[in-house]
């Protein structure tokens, strides 16, 4: 119980874990929806914390790490261009396509910038009128809204010469998907709170019922893990399948109206492939008809792409909670954070890297072999 | 990347008619669009995301939520892009 001691808000840890422990009655598996979530999982070590019998996977929720390489390496073409000023999140210049990232393309001269918010990307593209610039909007639905909103208002300020390479994902298709798998042994899932509080839960209360399976929308700090967990295995054991919502503090059920209304206006459903999991139906944004002269999959033409995944890397099935980071025999030995070979080795957030950060390879008590019991079973 | 960072608001003002305003996170303050939180003001702490509010929060918990996301080394993005040579103008800045 190292991990509680070290925890500020031990007396609470372990009051919350012993209520798991006298709640759980026999062998659960549940998955965490949200990278932030993981990373803090990893970081607190909640997962060792918990009865045996309650067994945590790590989701797909880490935008940098199901981008799919089909597009990293369409953000390389463009990027290569001398007319681009290619702009993106910090994290996705590290993240591997089929010949390189994006900051070697830099090295090698490409215009390639970090910026902290599309909007910065848009006013790059004001500050330069004779290039073009091209923002890459990845994320989950807690980062839609700021790319509709860059996009809403280029239109609206007459800006030509910014595009977007939209490469949006969303959560709720992503876990059917990972309920519909063959091998699937997720049995109930903690949401993830800040994709909520932009969306709400409406479109998790049909999950719940299609599936029978619990959600419940959980924040990010380890007691609110905690007590997702708690809630989640109390369903589990009562036989109940419903939403419910943890992290009372920052969502509600209906989410950001606002934001929601933008993210329609500029942006439509359409079918994403993510990396190492495959093409999942109605699960991403793209850019609507409307907004089309700012889509940069159109401007630039970037189509037929030959991709070439390593193929030691198994983040597709650690993604799925099929296998865990130590079940994959590159994983600290030839991929690490410095030469990350999947892209789940790049974000804080993949399990990889966080499996990594927090020295699980380096364990010499056995606890290694354990965390990797997923493929096996406990 | 995904998690929101809470932060406070310190000015509010309409930048090309869109909400924005000034918002300190710890000793940094950024830029941030406040559009999508009409209801908040100066002196209210917003949960924002990629320099965008998403929602309000109260102060006991924003410096909570800051302080574990400072432990997870969540709090980077909001410097990121700092190591930009090009950029040439100031992107961020430390509040004495
Ligand atoms: S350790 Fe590296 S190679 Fe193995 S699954 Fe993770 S990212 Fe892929």
């Amino acid at each position: 119980m190292k991990y509680i001691d070290e925890y500020r808000n031990s007396e609470i840890a372990a009051a919350l874990v012993r209520r798991i422990s006298e709640t759980v009655t026999r062998p659960w598996v549940l998955m965490e929806v949200c990278g932030g979530q993981t990373h803090s999982i990893v970081r607190y070590g909640i997962d060792r914390m918990l009865p045996q019998q309650v067994e945590l996977v790590h989701g797909p929720g880490c935008p940098v790490c199901v981008t799919s390489l089909e597009m990293i390496d369409r953000a390389h073409a463009i990027a290569q261009r001398p007319d681009v000023i290619f702009t993106s999140f910090g994290d996705m210049l590290r993240v591997p396509g089929s010949r390189g990232d994006l900051l070697t393309l830099k090295g090698r001269g490409a215009d390639v910038r970090v910026v902290y918010s599309p909007m910065d990307a848009l006013r790059i593209a004001q500050e330069n009128p004779a290039r073009k610039v091209v923002f890459f909007g990845i994320g989950f639905e807690t980062t839609a809204p700021a790319n509709a909103m860059a996009l809403y208002q280029a239109r609206r300020l007459g800006v030509k010469n910014f595009s977007m390479l939209a490469s949006h994902v969303l959560v709720p298709p992503s876990i059917a998907a990972i309920l519909q798998a063959p091998g699937n042994r997720v049995q109930a899932f903690l949401g993830p709170g800040h994709v909520c509080a932009v969306m709400g839960w409406r479109e998790y209360e049909s999950l719940c019922e299609h599936y029978r399976v619990p959600i419940v929308i959980t924040g990010f700090e380890p007691l609110d893990i905690l007590e997702g967990i708690l809630m989640a295995v109390r369903q589990l054991e009562q036989g109940r399948a419903e939403v419910e919502n943890q992290y009372v503090r920052a969502v509600s059920r209906d989410g950001n109206r606002a934001a929601r209304d933008l993210i329609f206006e500029v942006f439509e459903v359409g079918d994403r492939k993510w990396r190492g999991v495959g093409s999942i139906p109605k699960s991403g944004y793209r850019i609507s008809y409307e907004y089309r002269e700012y889509d940069a999959e159109k401007i630039f033409e970037v189509d037929a792409i030959d991709t070439h995944e390593p193929p030691q890397c198994i983040s597709g099935l650690i993604l799925r909670g099929l296998k865990k980071p130590c079940d994959c025999p590159a994983f600290a030995r030839q991929c690490t954070p410095q030469t990350p070979l999947g892209a789940t080795m790049v974000s804080a957030e993949g399990a990889c890297a966080a499996y990594y950060q927090y020295g699980r390879h380096l364990d010499t008590d056995g606890r290694a072999a354990e965390d990797c019991a997923a493929s096996g079973g406990r | 990347m995904c998690l929101g960072i809470p932060g406070e608001i310190l000015e509010v003002r309409e930048d090309n008619g869109l909400r924005t305003g000034k918002v300190r996170f710890a000793g940094i303050t950024r830029e941030v669009c406040l559009a999508y939180v009409p209801e908040a003001a100066r002196g209210d702490f917003v949960v924002v995301h990629v320099g965008f509010a998403i929602s309000k929060i109260d102060p006991e918990e924003a410096a909570r939520a800051y302080r574990v996301l400072e432990e997870l080394g969540q709090t980077a993005e909001l410097t990121a892009d700092a190591s930009n040579p090009e950029g040439g103008r100031e992107i961020y800045r430390r509040v004495p």
